[in-house]
């Protein structure tokens, strides 16, 4: 607990007593001036959708993982980690080239939203990956097959055996996420353009903040990046919890 | 597949940014001082050769270094947070004045033979090879179908000192500050790339984005030099861009003031020129770059100077440039 507080909670209270230093009309005002509006909405959005891509894509990839065999599958596994291991500046720079103005394969998406959301899926991808796949591995195809053998057809079995089992992890993974995702920034600097109200998303526009000499209202956007957070991953709890005990 | 030389300028960079962030990189052992110099990113090159310079002097001969590069409010920042500094050198002023109001460099920093300008630059414009778009005038930036890349003004000090570029060139023509500021409206509507530092603005133009790119002389010779297919035109209006510097108040003395007095000197500023900076003297060439003069030069002064320049432009609420970013937000069709 106390090595929580000293790495957590401490520097989480240290934004929340910053943000408030001038008083509730500043935070306020700084959470509420149209540029930060602009910024935290994009952010949302963007989050929500790469999450949604990546719980379809994630499972999907840890599906091939876990029940296709093929040769380089080791290597394809260790694969999925890279993103995690790249500095997120550098992924943003090698998106850029590939997916840039001088894209080698006609594709550019660079300085636009689609750029972000490419970034996010790159940078937010194992999550998902890694949460399902041991899930997958210790699912009893038994369950599977007997079901099959009662006559199921396969998206039923989907449905109503795999589905259920994949969905606590789908959950936490998707979770962990689109926390990443809303507060990314070295790869979204490089390729977003970063024009506010159009393709400036929060943690750009706190950088902006400090820069300016704002400290405060810096603090104030991280505290509502912050409280969504922490809202999407209580809810996420709330629901692994109810389903648990409801045993869909 | 025309990769590598953008990727690698800006592995260079990251991986002296990281060099920074451990803090020190000091030189041979031996040494009876040891001073630690905090900067801005650009000028680390620079450093390199001066640090060599000044160990050849008798003055320097028993001084190391430990050297910290980065954005120059980052750099700022940490040093008025605590990071220990004997010789600071940033892009803005306003970065020295934080350190000024933190009590750790002394109120009289400007009395020196150059107020405190360390190294100087202009404004560019940073054009295709060719010039195929003909830029040569501001007024050329803004019309139809010219694409501009500046960094965030909010986010970069580079960015300022074009934005004020921009702004001034329209009064040194004449024009009221009203109509000046109409031009920053529609310069704006013309940039379609905001980064967040003015290094990664010069990676983006390289990378093919853009028409035009509002950068540091300095830095558009770098690019040059590096072989990019990219030429650069001197604006008639043009700004005086002062990078300045301070030894603090508890630096390691004489050594720290003997550095600054190096830096200052004609050999200082010959290895500075050699970089691509303006020199703050009369009499430094450099044998590579010529520092041809534009027809009207002005400075942050003639403008009111970066304090007044600070709050009326670049406050993120009530400041001209925010609400400059607010108008082009008209659009946010994805």
């Amino acid at each position: 607990m106390a090595y929580l507080s000293v790495l957590v909670l401490l520097p989480l209270a240290a934004v929340a007593w910053k943000s408030t230093g001038e008083g509730w009309d500043t935070f306020w005002a700084s959470v509420s001036a149209p540029d930060a509006v602009a910024a935290l909405k994009l952010t949302l959005v963007m989050s929500l959708l790469v999450v949604a891509v990546n719980a379809v894509f994630g499972t999907l990839l840890a599906w091939v993982l876990v029940r296709d065999q093929f040769i380089g599958k080791g290597l394809v596994n260790s694969i999925v980690d890279l993103p995690f291991a790249l500095p997120t500046i550098v992924a943003g720079l090698v998106l850029v080239l590939l997916y840039g103005p001088q894209s080698p394969i006609g594709i550019d998406v660079a300085y636009q939203r689609a750029g972000i959301l490419l970034a996010l899926m790159f940078e937010t991808l194992p999550f998902v990956v890694r949460s399902v796949q041991p899930v997958l591995l210790e699912l009893d195809r038994e369950m599977e097959e007997a079901a099959a053998s009662l006559g199921a057809r396969q998206t039923t079995v989907f449905r109503r055996i795999i589905f259920p089992n994949l969905l606590p992890a789908l959950l936490s993974g998707g979770g962990l996420a689109f926390a990443k995702a809303i507060g990314e920034f070295g790869s979204i600097s490089i390729i977003s353009g970063n024009v506010p109200f159009d393709t400036q998303v929060a943690s750009i526009l706190i950088y902006g903040r400090i820069e300016s000499d704002n400290p405060e209202g810096a603090a104030a956007i991280a505290i509502v990046l912050l409280g969504i957070s922490l809202a999407v991953l209580l809810l996420i709890s709330l629901a692994h919890r109810w389903g648990t005990k409801h045993d869909v | 597949m025309k990769i590598p030389k953008v990727l690698v300028v800006f592995l260079g960079v990251v991986a002296l940014a990281t060099a920074g962030c451990g803090g020190s990189s000091s030189a041979a052992g031996g040494k009876q001082v040891k001073l630690d110099l905090v900067a801005y990113s650009t000028p680390a090159e620079a450093y390199a050769d001066l640090i060599k310079a000044f160990n050849d002097t008798t003055a320097g001969a028993d001084v190391s270094f430990s050297e910290s590069y980065g954005s120059s409010g980052d750099q700022s920042r940490a040093v008025e947070a605590g990071q220990h500094a004997d010789f600071v050198h940033f892009a803005l002023e306003p970065d020295v004045t934080r350190e000024v109001d933190a009590g750790i460099v002394g109120a009289n920093w400007q009395s020196g033979p150059t107020k405190g300008v360390i190294a100087k630059s202009i404004t560019v414009f940073v054009v295709r090879k060719g010039n195929p778009k003909d830029i040569k005038t501001w007024d050329d930036l803004v019309k139809p179908g010219v694409d501009v890349v500046n960094a965030n003004p909010f986010t970069s000090g580079g960015a300022r000192w074009n934005v004020m570029a921009a702004y001034g060139a329209q009064i040194e023509q004449g024009k009221s500050p009203a109509d000046a500021t109409q031009y920053l409206y529609d310069l704006y509507k013309h940039i379609s790339v905001q980064d967040d530092s003015a290094r990664d603005s010069l990676a983006t133009f390289t990378g093919g984005k853009g028409d035009v790119l509002l950068a540091y002389e300095n830095e558009a010779i770098l690019a040059k030099d590096a072989g990019e297919d990219i030429e650069y035109v001197i604006p008639p209006q043009t700004i005086s861009i002062e990078t300045v510097g301070a030894v603090t108040k508890n630096a390691k003395e004489p050594a720290a003031q003997d550095f600054l007095d190096f830096l200052l000197s004609k050999q200082g500023q010959q290895i500075f020129a050699d970089h691509g900076y303006r020199p703050v003297m009369d009499g430094v060439t450099s044998a590579n770059y010529d520092f041809p003069t534009p027809d009207t030069l002005f400075t942050i002064a003639d403008l009111g100077g970066w304090s007044k320049v600070k709050d009326e432009f670049f406050d993120d609420q009530k400041g001209i440039m925010a609400k400059v970013e607010q108008s082009i937000g008209v659009n946010p069709a994805a």
